[in-house]
Order: structure tokens, then sequence, then C-alpha cells
């Protein structure tokens, strides 16, 4: 049984088909990459997976069980984790709170005990604190763990945004575009983070168009093209394939 | 970060304790009245001060919960429910006590509830009607948020306004006082004055304790990550309606406490309470306190009020309040202790180039 299962997947915005009878499934323990140009739908069938958006019809099973309609914080709590394209950070709250946030799913202190700051909370707080911080050890900005999250550099903002989304201990993680805006070497970084959480068990989804990135990493790659599925292979195959070699170096006929 | 987030609560006893030796050394213990009637206008302010700042939601209508709060308080306390006496609940209210019955000059009997139970009614009224009004509204943003909740503190005020049982323009007088432990009660005696300024700001602390350990948690650290970004926070598996819903009605039982504990204070309570533009005052320091900051908020509610209570702004006591809302938005919307001139000039000439 595969981890994630998507069948058939519509999406429309208005007359607009962002992501049209899309089919993919992804392995437990694979790394898998969706690519495709610019408005292709990678980022909407993100949204979909993750509960952000209702598909218009269509099939989405994590673990064997239908995530549909189901809210993202429910996805969430399901152990599928996110980072965002265009990134979105928790403005006036450090790095490690940031970090921090990401683990709610995972801890239970509610309005009442914390109000009342019931001493089992103290040891969950600890708890929670270390944790963050292993995780930005592990993504490699600890020594900016008491920064304002917002005022990190863009590449530093990416890794809080891994590391955030690493807290909840997720079974799937969906990374839009982690290397979007990084320079070779920090893409070259990436790339071995990338495998190293793969590494702990945990399955990756991934959009990204650095394709030398993606070639490197991915057991499988799925490319869309105006919202449909044109590919789904090996990368050396994909390399290949004259179909996505024309919708890359453009068609001639368009 | 443990022990220090306490560190403002003690000065606030420090210097609660200060003002009232200050007041009773230089004969100015009048002063004591207003700053009673202060502090629980400032419990509602940090409760609102948590959905504003650091939920990111607003409220309109928080005038509507303090006078729910002081209402019911006060007509459960002062009606006569006489003629229910024979209902099997009241029988049993009185067996355990929470049935205060006197005769009046003509010898007939008058049949009131206990302060407690009336204090405990106002509560649970007002938590139903929070979560009420706060789960279909609270899925309102930005200006329509905003506009639902004026329409309910509309409703409140006009519901008191039109209900005689609420005496309506009048409002209620002759409210008892509210004893809390024997030897200890809420009202506004002269020869209680000090105490009763201690039990205000007592309570005020109280209520500032919880709020400081929420802030600080993480229940907190989800309500300042839905301020940031909603979208963001429910990918982290936060449940973002439930979070702000929550919040809401913790707030709006800050504003029924207040209420409840102000009309015993003053032994009464009147329409203008629940009035449209208390509530724009309860925002105007919430945002002149800088939103997301807990202790400006207080410190602005504390003075502001303060000097609106001593009659300070003469007539124009609702306009200040409202210029000062236009001028923060304005001019400062970090509010004013994060006011720096040079950076707001800035902000204003930029703002044509963005
Ligand atoms: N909320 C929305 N409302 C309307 N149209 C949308 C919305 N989100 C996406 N679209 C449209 O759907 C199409 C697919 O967008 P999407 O963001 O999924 O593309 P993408 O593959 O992620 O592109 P990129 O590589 O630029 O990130 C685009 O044409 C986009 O304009
Ligand atoms: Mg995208």
């Amino acid at each position: 049984m595969p981890l994630l299962d998507v069948q058939l997947l519509n999406k429309s915005f208005g007359g607009l088909q962002a992501v049209s009878e899309v089919s993919f499934d992804v392995k437990q323990g694979a790394i898998k990459a969706l690519i495709g140009p610019n408005g292709a739908g990678k980022t909407t069938l993100f949204n979909l997976i993750a509960g952000n958006l209702p598909a218009n019809s269509g099939t989405i099973t994590f673990q064997g069980k239908s995530i549909q309609r189901r809210p993202p914080h429910k996805i969430a709590s399901l152990g599928i984790s996110r980072t965002f394209q265009n990134i979105k950070m928790f403005h006036g709250m450090t790095a490690l709170e940031n970090v921090m946030v990401g683990r709610h799913p995972k801890s239970h202190a509610g309005f009442m005990a914390a109000m009342l700051n019931l001493p089992w909370t103290w040891k969950e707080e600890k708890k929670i604190r270390d944790y963050s911080m292993e995780l930005l050890e592990l993504v490699e900005i600890a020594d900016f763990a008491h920064i304002d999250g917002a005022s990190l550099s863009f590449g530093q903002q990416r890794a809080v945004e891994l590391a955030r989304a690493m807290a909840a201990d997720p079974t799937l993680l969906l990374l839009d575009e982690p290397a979007a805006g990084l320079n070779i070497y920090e893409t070259a970084e990436l790339a071995k983070l990338i495998c190293k959480i793969r590494d702990m068990g945990i399955t990756i989804l991934l959009v990204e168009h650095d394709m030398s990135l993606v070639m490197d990493i991915s057991d499988e790659i799925v490319v869309l093209s105006f919202g449909k599925k044109i590919a789904e292979d090996v990368p050396q195959a994909i390399q290949n394939n004259p179909e996505v070699i024309k919708v890359y170096l453009g068609d001639d006929d368009a | 970060m443990s022990a220090k987030k306490y560190l403002p609560v003690l000065w606030l006893l420090l210097i609660v304790v200060a003002v009232q030796l200050a007041t009773s050394y230089s004969g100015k213990e009048f002063y004591l009245t207003q700053l009673t009637m202060t502090s629980y206008y400032c419990l509602l302010v940090i409760g609102l001060c948590m959905v504003m700042g650091y939920a990111g939601q607003i409220s309109l209508g928080h005038a509507g919960f303090f006078a729910i709060g002081g209402y019911t308080s006060a007509a459960l306390t002062t009606n006569n429910f006489a003629s229910y006496s024979e209902l099997t609940v009241m029988q049993l209210l009185n067996r355990y006590g929470c049935i205060i019955t006197t005769e009046d000059m003509f010898g007939d009997t008058i049949i009131n509830f206990h302060p407690w139970l009336a204090f405990a009614a106002a509560i649970l009224l007002t938590t139903i009607i929070a979560f009420a009004i706060g789960i279909p509204v609270l899925k309102l943003k930005g200006h329509y948020l905003a506009m639902a909740t004026l329409g309910f503190g509309v409703i409140i005020y006009r519901i008191v306004l039109a209900s005689e049982a609420l005496g309506e323009a009048d409002g209620i007088s002759e409210v008892p006082a509210f004893v809390l432990i024997k030897g200890l009660s809420v009202n506004g005696n002269m020869d209680d004055r000090v105490i009763n300024y201690y039990i205000a700001w007592g309570i005020l602390t109280i209520g500032a304790l919880l709020l400081i350990n929420l802030i600080n948690s993480r229940t907190g650290r989800a309500l300042r990550a839905i301020h940031a970004s909603e979208e963001a926070a429910s990918a982290m598996g936060i449940n973002t309606a439930r979070s702000k819903l929550y919040i809401f009605v913790i707030s709006a039982v800050f504003a029924a406490v207040a209420g409840a504990m102000l009309t015993h204070y003053n032994g009464g309570i009147g329409p203008s309470e629940a009035g449209v533009m208390k509530s724009v005052r309860y925002v105007a320091l919430v945002a002149i306190g800088g939103m997301a900051n807990f202790w400006g908020a207080l410190t602005m509610a504390a003075t502001l009020n303060f000097l609106s209570l001593r009659g300070m702004f003469g007539s124009y006591d609702d306009a200040v309040f409202g210029a000062i809302l236009i001028l923060i938005m304005l001019f400062a919307p970090n509010g004013l202790f994060k006011l720096s001139p040079i950076k707001a000039i800035r902000q204003i000439i930029n703002r044509d180039r963005r």
C-alpha cells in the first residue's frame, strides 16, 4: 500500500483547470519530486493534499484512509507536514518559537492547563523547547534560535520552515520549492539535508525547479503541465522523455 | 524566561500598594474610588488584548459582555422573585443558602438570589452567549468581524434599554454588596474603600497572572501563530477556529466578571455601560497600548480610565477615545510605547511608494 495515493484529482478556479485528472502515489520512504513549468498546478496540488483547498473531484488517500474534506489541522495531525513556496514565518516570534509551534500536534497543554500553569505543562514545555532546539541544530541555524524569525535571511527562513515542519514528527513531508532563492552551495547542503531526513524514515514529496537537485535526490518524478500529469518515472527516464523535453524547452508549434 | 515573565506582576503589586499608602497618608483616599473602578475596566481590557493583540481578532462588542455580567448580577440580586417561591428549584436553592429572603416596610416578603449565585449565573450566561456569538462570527475576518461584533453590541444595548426587568433607561440601582467570604465584601461604602481597592486590584492581578501564563504557553504560541499566518498555523496542526473561539469566550468572561464586580461596587448599572462607545473605548485602549503588548494595554487602560473617571476629559470623554483610536491607527499602529517619530514619518513617506 502506498503511503499517499492521489486518484483522478481535479481542481478548477473559475474557468481555469489548475489540476486535471491527476493520479500518482508516493511510496513509504521515498523522495518523490513534482516538477513542471510555472503555473503547472504544483502548489495547488499541495494545497489539495494538505487540505487548504477542497478538490472538485478525485480521491486522496493517506495510510489507507481518505483525507478528503478534512481541515488542514486534522491532516497535519495525521502526519502530513508542509513548507510554503512563499515563506510563511510567524513574525514577532523567534526562530525557536516558530519551530516550537510546529510541535503543536505532539503536545497537549490546553487553555486551562496553560492559564493555571499546571506543573505537568512545565515538563512538556521543556520537551518542546529541547526538541525544537535539536531540529534547529539539524538545519544548522541553532545560533539564530533567539532571533526574530522574520529578520533572518531568506535561506535561514527556509531552514526554520523546514525545522518547523519536522517538529510534528511527520510521516510525509511536503516541500514546496525548498531551494528557491538558495545559492549552489546552500542547495547542495539542502540536498544532503533532505536525504538525511529521508534516512530518518520520513517520506518526502518535493516541488522544485532546480533540476540538478531533483535529478540527484529523487527516486521518482511526476511531471505536470497545465494541470495534467504528462509523465511519471525515474529521473533518467524523465530526462530522456520527449514530451517532458518539449514542455521544458518549448514547442515550435506553440 | 520562566520567572522573568512574572516580574511585571511584582511591579504591579508594588505600585498598587504604594498608591494606596500615598493616597491614605496624604488624605486623598477618595482617589481610591476611581482607582477601584479603573481596575475593573482594566480587567476587561487585558482580556480584549488577548483577542486583539495575540489572536489577531477584533471585537466591538465587549461592552455587551460587560453589560451581560453586570445586569445579570444586578437583576438577580435586586428583582423580587417572591412569586416563584413555590417552585421546587427555588426551594432547593433556598435549602443551600442561595436565596436571600427579606421583608419590605409593608411586611411583604422579598426574595432575591445570593450574589454568588447571581455571579455564577452571569458567568454561565456570558459563556453560553459568547460561544453562540463566537461560532458564527469568528468565521468572519477584518471589517466583517468588526461589523458583526458591533451588531452584537448594539443588540445588547437595545435589549437593556427596552427591558422592564433591567430598568430600561434608568438601569438597576440598589444592588446589594457582594459578600465574597465572611468579612470581605464588594461594596461602595466609605469604610470599605481601602479593602475594595485591594479586592479589585487583587482580582486584576489574578487575571493578569492567568493571561501571562497563557501567553507564554503552547496555546499562547498557537494564538500568536494564528495572528501571524492563519494558513501556516493550521498547517502546524492548530485548530484555528477553536483557538479563536476559546480566547474570545475567555475574554468575554473577563468582561463579565468586571461587569458583575463593578456593578456590586457601584451599587448599580445603567445602559451606558452597554453602549457602543464603551466598546470603542476598550478597543482604543488595547490599540494605544500596542495591541500585542499586554503590559502596554494594562498601563494605558489604567491611566486613561482613571483620567476619564476623574472627569479630566469633561464632556468630550467619548470623543477623546474616538480620537485616540484614529490617531493611533494613523500614526502609531504599534501603540504609544513603540512610537518612534522618525520611523513614523518614514512610514508615511514610504506609504506612497508601495
Ligand atoms: N487561489 C487561486 N485562485 C485562482 N487561481 C489560482 C489560485 N491558485 C492558483 N491559481 C492558478 O492555478 C494555476 C496553477 O497555480 P500553481 O500555483 O498551482 O502553480 P505552480 O505549479 O505551483 O507554479 P509555480 O512553479 O509558479 O509555483 C495558475 O494558473 C494559478 O494562477
Ligand atoms: Mg508553486
